[in-house]
């Protein structure tokens, strides 16, 4: 079946696609799944919680693959992109969980274009159209910003993730029981790199310290009521932010502590109260920073909008 | 309706368990867990993997070569579903696959048991034995690996790094 003497015969083998590299065949990551949306639930509404989860996700994922080359070490590197890797994951199953509860929601191409309803929307929606928190938009500017980030955006995810695991839709509470558990990973090695960093030498406290301050009012966000969220909280498939951010902060607290960090100024009450905040990420309304992230992760699937990867 | 014969199901779920994992080949995927079930609907094959990790590349791979390994047994245009709960855990790795990680000099993992999701800022996990020289005295040189389901040590005994299929 191999031509042993002709090193790029299994390259082109006709059936053994996705032989020669991992990932470099994909299939819809939610075949054979049933995705029929449960009674009682708006499949919209649905649709747009899911896109809303996998936007924080997907966006998270192409901060953390920015460190790639540049980490400080290998082995952070591979750790960062392992992380990237697992929240790119459950952006596909999200993207694929909203595609299949309402096919609206998938932008449309050319008749005949092959590319699939996940990397529509990940490729083909503008700034304004996803619905991202801030936390995830901010650059890093060193090693400790992205720890520090990481840290609040982990403990954030996974205390949400948890609470998901109890949605009344099947397929994001099997979603969510299977993040719930790579997550945890995520969660501990920045703690535990915070932790580090904060009781390091002078430079790596200060720069941690800093990080903490310009990190902390992105928070603020995290545990506001939105639109989103509240129309599917009452038919029981979605989780309240208020109730999850309660959680988070028991978490951010503790490793404050263990880190010998005092709580940062204006850190966020937490309260749910929206008054007076403006328009957030969750509205369509973003930082500076998020269009040339999309723009450069979108360029090329959007060059070739007929393209088959 | 009549049953299919049961020799014609036990070819299938031989096909479909002699196929390995692209990325511990020592393992099978059923010796990995991830083969949840195979089954005939009528004369054709269908056969139900998890995937390991949420975003694991090589869960496309494993669907390629369960195809192939199914067809040369017989079985042309075999379905591949994927479930998603209950989530894969590393409990679900057999024995004979425990042994042949470290047959390979890779540790294999703890039992999970219960799932416990506090942090473990101060509680570490034990560190396993070395695979190679069994020492207890290791190091975590990373909890990611070059896999999704890896993570790096060291051995302080013989020097030697080694991986690790963490727990799940």
């Amino acid at each position: 079946m191999t031509d042993h003497e002709n090193a790029y015969s299994g390259l082109v083998e006709a059936d053994s696609d996705a032989r020669w590299a991992f990932g470099t065949g994909f299939d819809d990551p939610l075949a054979g799944i049933d995705a029929s949306v449960p009674p009682g639930i708006d499949g919209g509404r649905l649709a747009a919680y899911c896109l809303v989860l996998g936007d924080d996700s997907l966006v998270m994922a192409q901060r953390l693959i920015q460190w790639c080359t540049r980490a400080p070490e290998l082995e952070e590197e591979v750790a960062l992109a392992n992380v990237a890797l697992d929240l790119l994951g459950q952006t596909r199953l999200l993207y694929a969980r909203a595609a299949a509860a309402d096919p609206s929601s998938v932008p449309a191409l050319p008749d005949g274009s092959p590319v699939p309803a996940e990397d529509r929307l990940a490729f083909f929606r503008d700034p304004a159209e996803f619905r991202c928190v801030h936390l995830v938009e901010l650059p890093d500017t060193d090693f400790a910003t992205a720890i520090v980030r990481l840290f609040a955006f982990a403990a954030w995810r996974l205390a949400l993730l948890e609470a998901l695991e109890g949605s009344v839709d099947p397929v994001l509470a099997a979603v969510a029981a299977k993040a719930v558990k790579e997550v945890h990973y995520h969660r501990d090695y920045a703690a535990r790199w915070l932790v580090t960093l904060a009781g390091g030498t002078d430079e790596s406290r200060r720069r941690t310290l800093d990080a903490i301050a310009s990190t902390w009012p992105y928070l603020d966000e995290l545990g506001r009521a939105d639109d989103v969220s509240s129309a599917l909280l009452p038919s029981g498939g979605s989780a309240d932010p208020r109730a999850v951010w309660s959680s988070t902060r028991a978490v951010l607290d503790q490793v404050l502590a263990a880190a010998g960090v005092p709580e940062p100024k204006g850190a966020p009450a937490g309260n749910g109260d929206s008054a007076g905040a403006g328009p957030g990420g969750r509205d369509g309304r973003h930082t500076e920073w998020l269009e040339p992230l999309l723009a450069e992760m979108q360029e090329l699937a959007r060059a070739h909008p007929a393209g088959r990867w | 309706m009549t049953g299919p014969e049961p020799t014609l199901t036990a070819r299938a779920r031989q096909a479909a368990e002699s196929v390995v994992d692209p990325e511990l080949p020592m393992l099978t995927l059923a010796d990995l867990g991830v083969l949840r079930s195979v089954e005939l609907d009528d004369d054709r094959a269908v056969v139900t993997i998890t995937p390991t990790y949420t975003g694991c590349p090589a869960l496309v791979t494993m669907k390629a070569d369960l195809r192939l390994a199914l067809a040369a047994a017989g079985f042309p245009d075999a379905e591949i579903r994927t479930t998603l709960s209950p989530a894969w855990t590393t409990d679900w790795i057999t024995e004979e696959g425990r042994r042949a990680l470290h047959e390979h000099g890779i540790a294999p993992p703890s039992p999970v048991g219960a799932r416990t999701v506090t942090l473990q800022l101060l509680d570490r996990p034990p560190d396993p034995a070395c695979p190679r020289c069994g020492s207890t005295d290791t190091r975590v040189v990373s909890r990611f690996g070059a896999s999704a389901c890896t993570s790096q040590h060291a051995c302080s005994s013989c020097a030697e790094p080694f991986d690790k299929v963490k727990e799940l």
